[in-house]
């Protein structure tokens, strides 16, 4: 019985193992190099208790909550403490985009691409597959457990002992696995990768959302988010392992029922439904900018729906945080604020900045899609029709352009709606959609970075790093203490923080004429490069 | 003795039944040629037997074995190629034949894969993700004849190929027929079935609608007569005479078999000069059987 399901799976995990040699040890190094630094950074930064304390009590508001997590040990904010609430949430949302992106490059995008078909048509059993994948799945993140576990310890930190250390490793450990069981459960719901991907991602999304709100609201509601499990393991100050091993018996459950359903289906379907598509071009898609539209048209909306909750979802936050400050009058003396201007804005401007980031990314995926249907052989097939490169690329571009406004439009409407209505004083609607809105000549230089890239055609992945950088500067900056030089590497700090400052006309003009000299470049190279498919 | 067996295979996607009844059956050291329009259900029928997915009802055996429940037990003695090869974009050509080798369970025998290796032409050094459809296709050739099986399922293995590597695809199957072992290709190259096939099952919808050796399916089925003749030829009173091309005297056309005597008997009346006759090919039977249909078929 067990012959005609798991046969093989061992050499199939081999298999995976060997594709994605470089892949996961990557992501394992990029994690412990961000979480030893940062450890390392909060020792230096931070050397007494009267400075944690400092931070810690600026830290203690509804809309940081929100963002990072709820803060354990904060009357006694020692390093640990301290690495457990600015790191760990963060870092367990990028753990879960890790495990998303592994999972579905085995399952189920194999399987459309007809290597799961050419793999059963072996002596192999006809679970082998998804079971060698949740075997290096879960081999994977035992081995980043153990070794942040180890490395964190290492450190020496006096907070940071050997259990919490552990703990810590296999946090970040158990929600790697449980995202890879759930993703393996959508990877049979849906019919195609892409569908599998986008699922798992509004889990995601969705999970850190509840736990948001859970954390600033009523801390129940935090319960019906994995993060919010996990974080309640409260690492490095209590130190607490049932969460962890609730979340590993949930995350086994899980994968049961995605193996169960892998079982019973037929190798290539999905028990979500599909339907057909229209017989006829619409007059939209017969244009060639008006098909680049069609085929985003899903992603550009789902992405905008995200981002109006994600803004949304702050705005509401902006509520509490205001009846807490006037609660604690003091916070004041600790933030140096501008007269008249409500404390409140002062998170808008750190949440605007975040917000921005976070709609970049649907605005470089809208540009690097071009890349995607060149490797799938597909440009060259658009590029022997009547159209030039330069129109080409150019189409490209406009649809990214466009992506740019709704994406930031959307976050800002979804932030300054519920923000004015959770508001009560101090603080419009325009004030807060205009707090986002200012930082779209940062995203356009974004884009202008992609196009670079994609008149080089290769090194995509840099443009990426960028933007993780620039997020890293907004995210972290303040608490890490970056040199100057080095945060205004990002176009993100070039934006002055309206309502907080005045707009920055001559700035604005700058970041836009820099945008704009990138893309030309991106299009001059592109016009004299190879096409390779 | 009978390798491969099914009987009323039927298979339902939802309300679609893409399988009616399918039966089929190879023996040892024959060429099973399975042709039909794209979306007849060729590969549906493929994958039953493969075991990958499951029939609604029928009974499908392959080495006496129920495809669906040893499946495990039938691959290892089974080589498989599908028309459309995806491999795995970091591993070479070579890393590939030597991990289908392992998966069988069986020893690497390289002096067998570089003989293939040099008889397709193929780079192993090179990444998957840089072979162009061909050389994927080649890949999967490598690996299929380099196992010892005892029975080859080809999906439209050729496409992609060249003209030269689909000389080499030829031997390759004729060399392993030699070798006693059995063989189901399906094809839309027809002159290739025609070549290499004992047998030979024509699938429709669902549906086989024809099936045996080659000479059966033909003496079914017409003739074609080129003919030339002194006296001019009037074919009125005649039944069985088919897609009649003239041309001052001479005529081409299909006759009938159960027909061809009454019509050669008419037609020595009139002086015969010149006269050949060919065999249907594979494509004039198959062309037959979807005559006034449209083109395709359903899904």
């Amino acid at each position: 019985m067990g012959k005609e399901y798991f046969s093989q799976s061992g050499r199939l995990a081999r298999l995976i193992l060997r594709r994605d040699r470089l892949r996961i040890p990557i992501w394992i190094l990029g994690f412990l190099v961000m979480s030893l630094l940062t450890a390392v950074a909060f020792d230096d930064l931070y050397p007494s208790q009267t400075e944690r304390q400092q931070i810690a009590s600026t830290m203690e508001n509804p809309a940081i909550t929100a963002l990072i997590g709820p803060g354990y040990g904060l009357d006694n904010y020692t390093e640990g403490a301290m690495m457990a609430h600015q790191m760990l949430a963060m870092t367990l949302l990028v753990i879960g985009i890790m495990s998303i992106l592994l999972v579905v490059r085995h399952t189920r995008a194999d399987e459309e691409d007809g290597r799961i078909e050419m793999i059963r048509a072996l002596p192999s059993g006809r679970l082998s597959n998804m079971s060698a994948t949740l075997i290096v799945m879960t081999g994977t993140f035992i081995v980043l457990a153990l070794a942040m576990g180890y490395g964190l310890y290492a450190l020496g930190i006096e907070s940071m002992g050997l259990n919490g250390s552990m703990l810590y490793g296999a946090a970040l450990g158990v929600t790697g696995i449980f995202f890879a069981a759930t993703t393996a459960l959508f990877a049979q719901l849906s019919q195609s990768s892409k569908g599998a991907t986008g699922l798992s991602f509004l889990l995601l999304g969705v999970a850190y959302l509840v736990r948001a709100v859970g954390d600033v609201v009523n801390s129940t509601i935090s319960w019906f988010s994995p993060f919010g499990w996990v974080l309640e393991s409260q690492v490095f100050v209590n130190n607490y392992w049932w969460p962890v091993i609730m979340t590993l018996v949930l995350s086994i459950l899980i994968a049961v029922v995605a193996l169960y359903l892998n079982a019973i289906r037929d190798l290539g379907a999905g028990f979500l439904p599909t339907r057909n598509g229209r017989r006829h071009a619409t007059p939209l898609s017969q244009s060639h900018i008006g098909l680049t539209l069609r085929l985003q048209k899903t992603s550009l909306i789902s992405w905008a729906a995200v981002l109006f909750i994600f803004g949304a979802t702050y705005g509401s936050v902006l509520g509490d945080t205001e009846t807490y400050f006037a609660e604690i009058e003091m916070m004041k003396e600790f933030m140096a604020t501008k007269e008249g201007v409500p404390m409140t804005l002062q998170f808008v401007t750190m949440i605007a900045s975040i917000m921005a980031i976070l709609s970049t990314i649907p605005i470089v995926m809208a540009a690097f899609k071009l890349k995607k249907e060149e490797k799938k052989n597909r440009t060259e097939q658009i590029l022997s029709t009547a159209i030039s490169r330069k129109r080409f690329l150019g189409n490209y571009m406009i649809v990214a352009l466009i992506a740019s406004m709704i994406m930031v439009g959307s976050s800002a409407i979804g932030l300054s709606v519920a923000g004015a209505s959770a508001i009560k004083e101090g603080v419009t609607f325009t004030e807060l959609f205009q707090a986002i809105m200012v930082y779209l000549p940062a995203a356009w230089v974004m884009l202008g970075v992609a196009t670079l890239f994609l008149g080089l055609g290769r090194l995509n992945g840099l443009a990426w790093l960028y933007l993780g950088f620039a997020f890293v500067i907004i995210y972290f900056g303040g608490i890490l203490k970056f040199p100057d030089w080095v945060k205004k590497l990002s176009p993100y700090e070039h934006i002055a923080s309206v309502p907080l400052e005045d707009f920055d006309w001559l700035g604005t003009m700058v970041l836009t004429m820099i945008a704009l000299g990138l893309m030309f470049i991106g299009l001059t190279l592109y016009r004299r490069r190879d096409i390779k498919g | 003795m009978v390798m491969l067996e099914a009987k009323g295979l039927t298979k339902k996607f939802g309300k679609v039944k893409a399988l009616n009844g399918v039966d089929m059956q190879v023996n040892e050291g024959e060429v099973y040629g399975f042709i039909g329009p794209n979306g007849a259900g060729k590969s549906t029928t493929i994958r039953i037997l493969l075991g990958i997915i499951k029939a609604s009802s029928g009974e499908a055996k392959i080495f006496g074995k129920d495809v669906w429940k040893d499946a495990v037990d039938i691959h290892k003695r089974i080589a498989y190629v599908p028309g459309d090869v995806n491999l795995w974009s970091n591993l070479t050509g070579g890393e590939v034949i030597d991990f289908f080798t392992k998966m069988r369970g069986a020893k690497i025998d390289r002096s067998r894969n570089e003989e293939l290796i040099e008889r397709f032409q193929l780079d192993p050094t090179k990444k998957c993700g840089a072979y162009s459809k061909g050389n994927r296709q080649k890949v999967a050739l490598v690996t299929a004849f380099a196992a010892d099986a005892d029975l080859y399922i080809l999906d439209e293995p050729t496409s992609g190929l060249d003209p030269l590597m689909e000389r080499v695809f030829q031997e390759c199957v004729l060399e392993a027929k030699d070798q006693g072992k059995s063989v189901l290709l399906s094809s839309h190259i027809l002159s290739e079935v025609e070549k290499l096939c004992d047998k030979v099952g024509i699938i429709r919808q669902g549906e086989i609608i024809e099936s045996g050796s080659l000479r059966e399916l033909r003496h079914l089925t017409r003739t074609n007569l080129y003919v030339e003749t002194r006296e001019p030829l009037s074919f009125e009173g005649l039944s069985g005479i088919h897609d009649v091309q003239e041309e001052g005297r001479s005529y081409k056309f299909q006759v009938d078999t159960e027909q061809l005597d009454q019509v050669m008997t008419h037609v020595s009346q009139q002086g015969i000069v010149k006269i050949e006759s060919a065999p249907p090919t594979l494509e004039d039977l198959f062309m037959r059987h979807y005559e006034g249909e449209t083109v395709g078929g359903e899904k």
